[in-house]
């Protein structure tokens, strides 16, 4: 019930362009949890472990490095707190989006929602009723698309080609990107991503999983002290919303 | 192949804590009020998160640089994005100029 009343009004509120959005990021996901599946497949998974699995954890990155350390022989526990140390940045996306979920009930449900794209979709978005409306369907989306996929994977198994055959593995970072470009036309927000990225390429090849984009987040603190040091006693100096010059460009590109 | 015991363990462990950490973010941010700039550092960092993403994601399979074929096609996807291509094309573009230089043995 919850959920049809929240799809009837998401659906209402959202435009053609973000609805297409989510329908084409719904469709992506569908397709890498294919690639999921078959992996999982290969590690020895039951399809209906798959699903679940998908269903549950719903983060897709993590679920490959549990996978990933369970294929390669090694306990569980020991890829499940592998794959919980590449879902802390969740935790991130959650102060940002958290706004959104309004009342217990909503709060306790959204939050198995968010995600790299659901974050993708929301904080990108300057207008909150769209944003929200945006968060609830790309969310529920992602709820079936995800473990569908997966179970689609599992079940095709080795008929699927590879998804690297694909070049699957070059559409998601281009997805999170190209939804991510128009808040970086704010140049605090370029700033602070310029400095995060480079901190998580650059320690990448030495941390675990999932460690090098939180490290990101030290970059981008230590930008704003910067900015607020170099801005001293100008409280006003900062713009105070993120995605402010972008605003218009968004509205033209979805 | 790990005991069912074991997997299980292991998947609640991943889905219990996973849960955790995502409804830590709701909870907190709605228990304090913030002000509009706290507000704008949130939009921010999960930008600055989901840029991290993508990189990492563009250039690394676990520690190791994935290849030039896979960062090729995200470059492609970018600028397709920048050029204000739908996400549909976004999306195409990046995935064929991976598959596409895969196929002609440019890993």
């Amino acid at each position: 019930m919850f959920t049809i009343v929240v799809m009837r009004s998401a659906w209402r509120t959202l435009d053609a362009a973000t609805l297409r959005a989510v329908v084409v990021m719904c469709l992506s996901v569908l397709v890498i949890g294919a690639s999921y599946g078959v992996a999982a497949h290969g590690a020895g998974l039951a399809s209906w472990q798959i699903v679940l699995i998908a269903t549950v954890v719903l983060a897709g990155s993590s679920e490959f490095v549990f996978v990933g350390v369970i294929a390669a022989g090694g306990a569980p526990v020991v890829g499940a707190l592998a794959g919980l140390l590449v879902n802390t940045r969740n935790f991130g996306y959650g102060l940002s989006v958290g706004k959104y979920l309004r009342g217990p009930s909503e709060t306790l449900l959204g939050a198995h929602l968010i995600n790299d794209e659901t974050a993708a979709m929301t904080a990108t978005e300057p207008d909150p009723r769209r944003a929200r409306a945006a968060f609830l369907l790309c969310g529920l989306g992602i709820l079936v698309c995800w473990p569908a996929g997966a179970g689609l994977g599992a079940f095709l198994g080795s008929v699927v080609a590879g998804p690297e055959a694909l070049g699957l593995d070059a559409a998601f970072p281009a997805l999170l990107a190209a939804l991510a470009i128009p808040a970086l036309r704010s140049g605090a927000t370029w700033a602070a991503a310029v400095v995060g990225g480079a901190i998580a390429i650059a320690s990448t090849p030495f941390l675990p999983a999932g460690l090098p984009v939180v490290g990101a987040l030290a970059g981008f603190a230590g930008v704003e002290v910067m900015r607020r040091f170099i801005h001293g006693r100008e409280p006003s100096a900062g713009p105070s919303s993120p995605t402010g010059e972008a605003r218009r460009d968004h509205e033209v590109r979805r | 192949m790990s005991t069912g015991l074991s997997l299980g363990i292991g998947v609640a462990l991943l889905a219990v804590g996973t849960y955790a950490i995502r409804l830590a973010g709701p909870i907190l941010r709605n228990r304090i009020s913030v002000s509009a700039e706290t507000e704008a550092l949130m939009d921010r960092a999960a930008v600055v998160l989901l840029v991290a993403v993508a990189l990492t994601g563009a250039l690394f399979v676990e520690h190791d640089f994935a290849g030039w074929a896979r960062p090729a096609g995200v470059a492609v996807g970018v600028v397709a994005a920048l050029l204000r291509a739908p996400l549909a094309v976004v999306i195409v573009l990046a995935a064929a100029t991976a598959a596409g230089l895969r196929a002609l043995g440019i890993a």
